[in-house]
């Protein structure tokens, strides 16, 4: 193959790109160059399109409209042995590893040199794998299990799979999220390395320290579209995050007054082992408070822990002033602390049951006298709570599953408000659910939070976060990094204190 | 936004209208029909005292098969029942040796059963063991213990009025066991049909994490599910030694299988979520027919066993079959 350095012709380069999910545009015509020796660093919100272009270019999914070319030759990749065919590799946030093989297993399964028999040819096999784990500076022997490697050293073997099928193109997505510090230097070293080699790196993060320092290049996507891209010299991080962040204009929130009550909840000193660490904070009655962090930054696990999932190590909480022992879910819910989880579908909903028995399983002892159920109790307040959501249903004993992703989740906040709970958690409330749903959700919220609900809304979305929360709390890497309100609630400063860029 | 207030109806079919086209419905036409044809296969068939007799091949595993069918439904399973009845059954042989009343003796058979479902919970709600491993465990356990007591000895000599429990007769042909067979299914069917603790269970084997997610104590209506089958297992103990008068470590060998084929045969999905008491109650009468009416043809134990292990596979694979076909 040849090799050139020449950074004028990209070596892959997408061009007006759409893919459309019911209800959701992943893509809109967005636009992509990458170059042989040089990283091109893909930069956008959560949700702006990224992990869909990353199926796309390995051949996970296929594009609805638009054109892949590799040099100048057009092509597609209709599976993922496609991509690979063409050059094209990707190395994961987690890697998909196999813990009980051998690194040279992991490293050619699918692609293991064969004898002339059919059957693995295990000498060249290790010899190969030896010599693309020196090539990347790795001090491995491949005949260890994978099993015995630290998490570093699983993350080369997961580069030297990529390398492995003579890669052109190495699509690195996140790659630097569980790894340490000094991890990520050594990282740093072999994207150089592989930079020499003259491939074509695409890099996403969501830190901006370290694109500033090994991105060659820049692409902004922002909810689906291309907004731009040029090379990282001439630009500054404020101007990325402007970019980045842009204003949304098609997206209106119901206006409301914010009528702060009494203090409902009080959570003190909140520590986890792994996840999060000293989260102390005050809601109110009638309060919408945003959560907003990069994907990790553990706002689903701290809340999980208040809703008595996972055992937090330390931490007092105090519901309308009194300390609450909470340990389970049902704990929770006894305590008017309420959670309509991100996995709707795992988590949330009970799919294969009907829309009246999702509704009323968390109030059962309402609908029921000593234990046994009434059936009509049950209808009715299944008929109130699903009306005041405005939900679309054939009848109340469709299976939950039928219904659309916006109407499983009307049914899930049914259920709650059903407990009349005090304080209600909603963890992406408006994720993978399409528009009008979207408006009734956050209709919806205003709504509880004028009737004296307290609203804790964990959101990845910025225009979301801004245009709902009375107040925001920044999460970055299990601690709460900011606190913000009133002026101070701009995109600017969120992204800022999200990624951990001190001061413009 | 509309403000059309949208009214959704409660339900588009009756209940009666799903009740026709239900599995129930289809296995109680089957039944209906073996009956007939045992009628026509033999001339002894209808007789009342035949016909009660019938119903002992199935009364002592339908006892366990409704809590096994909850367990089921709520997405575990027990097959330890049939080792849980020989421990059972030898711990009360062993207290019957010391002259005690019969209630001592029901008593002990019962706190066995709880005990072992107990250990069974434990294991799989506390340690968060797959139950079908830990069942296939204590399903050697149990027994195993029954061995190493009894050898190849025999427990015998229990009072003489504990024999009412397996061959005492409550009204002309109506046996004890039978009664307490219908008493037990209307029991389990209103614990499961019309209780939040039946909608627990329902929620459990659909989804057990957002039953989790959803309040539910998951875990504490696994454990009681274990115990209540381990309860069971104990009930079917003092009904089988009361009848056979004896016990030996191989007291209900192999009765496991029967009593899943049961629940499954019932309507009840073996992955968890679905299936009803009424269907496990028309499978029992269809088993009990289908092994008494081969029993008046002399077809001899070993097919019968043939049958019901295809019978097992027949009905877990007959609705993939039909959905494939419809494809």
């Amino acid at each position: 193959m040849q090799q050139t350095t020449s950074t004028d012709a990209p070596v892959l380069r997408l061009d007006r790109i759409t893919k459309t999910f019911p209800g959701v545009k992943a893509l809109d015509q967005v636009q992509l160059g990458l170059y042989p020796g040089q990283v091109t660093a893909l930069i956008g919100e959560n949700g702006a399109g990224k992990s869909t272009l990353v199926k796309i270019l390995t051949g996970i999914y296929q594009p609805d409209g638009g054109a892949i070319y590799v040099g100048d030759e057009q092509v597609s990749f209709p599976t993922a042995q496609d991509a690979a065919a063409h050059g094209i590799t990707a190395i994961h946030q987690e890697t998909v590893l196999f813990d009980d093989l051998t690194v040279a297993e992991n490293i050619f399964l699918g692609h293991a040199p064969k004898t002339k028999w059919g059957l693995i040819d295990t000498k060249t096999q290790t010899r190969r794998a030896t010599e693309i784990l020196r090539s990347i500076g790795a001090d491995i022997d491949p005949q260890t299990r994978l099993r015995d490697l630290g998490i570093a050293s699983k993350h080369l073997v997961a580069i030297s799979r990529a390398l492995s099928i003579d890669a052109r193109v190495v699509i690195m997505d996140e790659p630097t999220a569980a790894l340490s510090h000094k991890e990520i230097h050594e990282l740093y070293d072999l994207v150089d390395q592989l930079k020499a080699q003259g491939k074509a790196i695409l890099f996403i993060s969501h830190k901006f320290d370290e694109i500033f320092k090994i991105a060659d290049r820049y692409t902004v996507f922002r909810d689906g579209q291309f907004v731009a891209d040029g090379k990282i010299a001439d630009i500054n991080e404020g101007e990325l995050v402007q970019m980045m962040v842009g204003r949304s204009v098609d997206q209106v929130f119901p206006k409301r007054e914010s009528l702060l009550g009494t203090e409902v909840l009080q959570v003190v000193g909140y520590d986890h082992p792994t996840e999060f660490e000293g989260i102390n904070f005050k809601l109110h009655r009638g309060e919408i408070l945003g959560f907003y962090g990069l994907v990790g930054a553990g706002r689903s696990e701290f809340m999980q822990s208040l809703f008595g999932i996972t055992k937090p190590s330390k931490g007092v909480t105090k519901v309308d002033g009194k300390i609450t022992v909470i340990r389970s879910p049902a704990a929770a819910v006894e305590a008017g602390i309420v959670y309509v989880p991100e996995d709707r579908g795992l988590q949330g909903a009970i799919r294969p049951m009907p829309i009246f028995q999702n509704v009323s399983l968390a109030s059962l002892k309402k609908t029921s006298k000593n234990g046994f159920i009434r059936l009509a109790e049950e209808f009715a307040m299944a008929r109130e709570y699903t009306q005041r959501l405005d939900l679309r249903a054939a009848s109340l004993d469709t299976p939950v599953g039928n219904l659309s992703g916006g109407n499983q989740q009307k049914v899930v906040i049914a259920k709650w408000l059903a407990t009349k709970p005090k304080v209600i958690i909603l963890d992406e409330p408006t994720k993978g659910i399409d528009i009008g749903s979207k408006a009734a959700v956050h209709d919806f919220m205003a709504e509880l939070a004028s009737q004296g609900l307290a609203v804790i809304m964990v959101s990845s979305e910025i225009p979301e976060v801004l245009g709902m929360s009375d107040r925001v709390i920044v999460m970055r890497e299990g601690r709460i990094a900011a606190e913000v309100s009133g002026d101070d609630m701009t995109p600017e400063t969120l992204v800022r204190h999200a990624a951990g860029i001190a001061e413009a | 936004m509309s403000h059309v207030e949208r009214i959704i109806p409660d339900r588009l079919q009756s209940p009666f209208q799903k009740r026709i086209k239900s599995w129930e419905s289809l296995l109680l036409a089957v039944a209906i029909g073996i009956f007939i044809a045992n009628s026509f296969a033999s001339p002894y068939f209808l007789n009342a005292w035949n016909l009660s007799d019938a119903t002992f091949n199935f009364t002592e595993k339908a006892m366990i098969a409704f809590a096994m069918a909850l367990l089921i439904v709520a997405g575990e399973i027990d097959l330890s029942v049939a080792s849980i009845i020989a421990l059972s059954s030898t711990a009360m042989g062993a207290v019957a040796q010391f002259d005690v009343s019969t209630l001592t003796i029901v008593l002990t058979g019962l706190s066995v059963g709880v005990i072992c479902g107990a250990f069974n919970a434990i294991l799989v709600t506390v340690m968060g063991l797959p139950s079908i491993v830990v069942t296939i465990g204590t399903m050697s356990l149990f027994r195993g213990i029954s061995y190493i007591v009894l050898g190849d000895q025999a427990f015998r000599g229990y009072p003489r009025d504990f024999a009412f429990f397996g061959q005492g007769y409550v009204f002309w042909v109506i046996s004890f066991e039978f009664v307490l067979f219908v008493v037990l299914a209307v029991i389990y069917g209103v614990l499961l049909h019309k209780t939040n603790f039946g909608r627990a269970v329902y929620a459990i084997g659909n989804n057990a994490t957002g039953a989790l997610f959803s309040g539910i104590r998951v875990n504490r209506v696994k454990f009681i599910l274990f115990v209540l089958t381990g309860l069971m297992s104990g009930v079917a103990a003092v009904c089988l030694t009361s009848r056979l008068g004896s016990t030996r470590p191989s007291i209900g060998l192999g009765m496991e299988l029967e009593v899943v084929t049961m629940v499954v045969l019932g309507g009840v999905n073996i992955l968890g979520g679905s299936g009803s008491i009424p269907g496990v109650v028309i499978a029992a009468f269809v088993m009990g027919m289908v092994t008494f009416g081969l029993g008046l043809l002399n077809v001899p134990g070993i097919v019968m066993s043939i049958f019901i292990g295809a019978l097992l596979i027949g009905v877990i694979a007959l609705p993939r079959l039909w959905a494939m076909w419809r494809k």
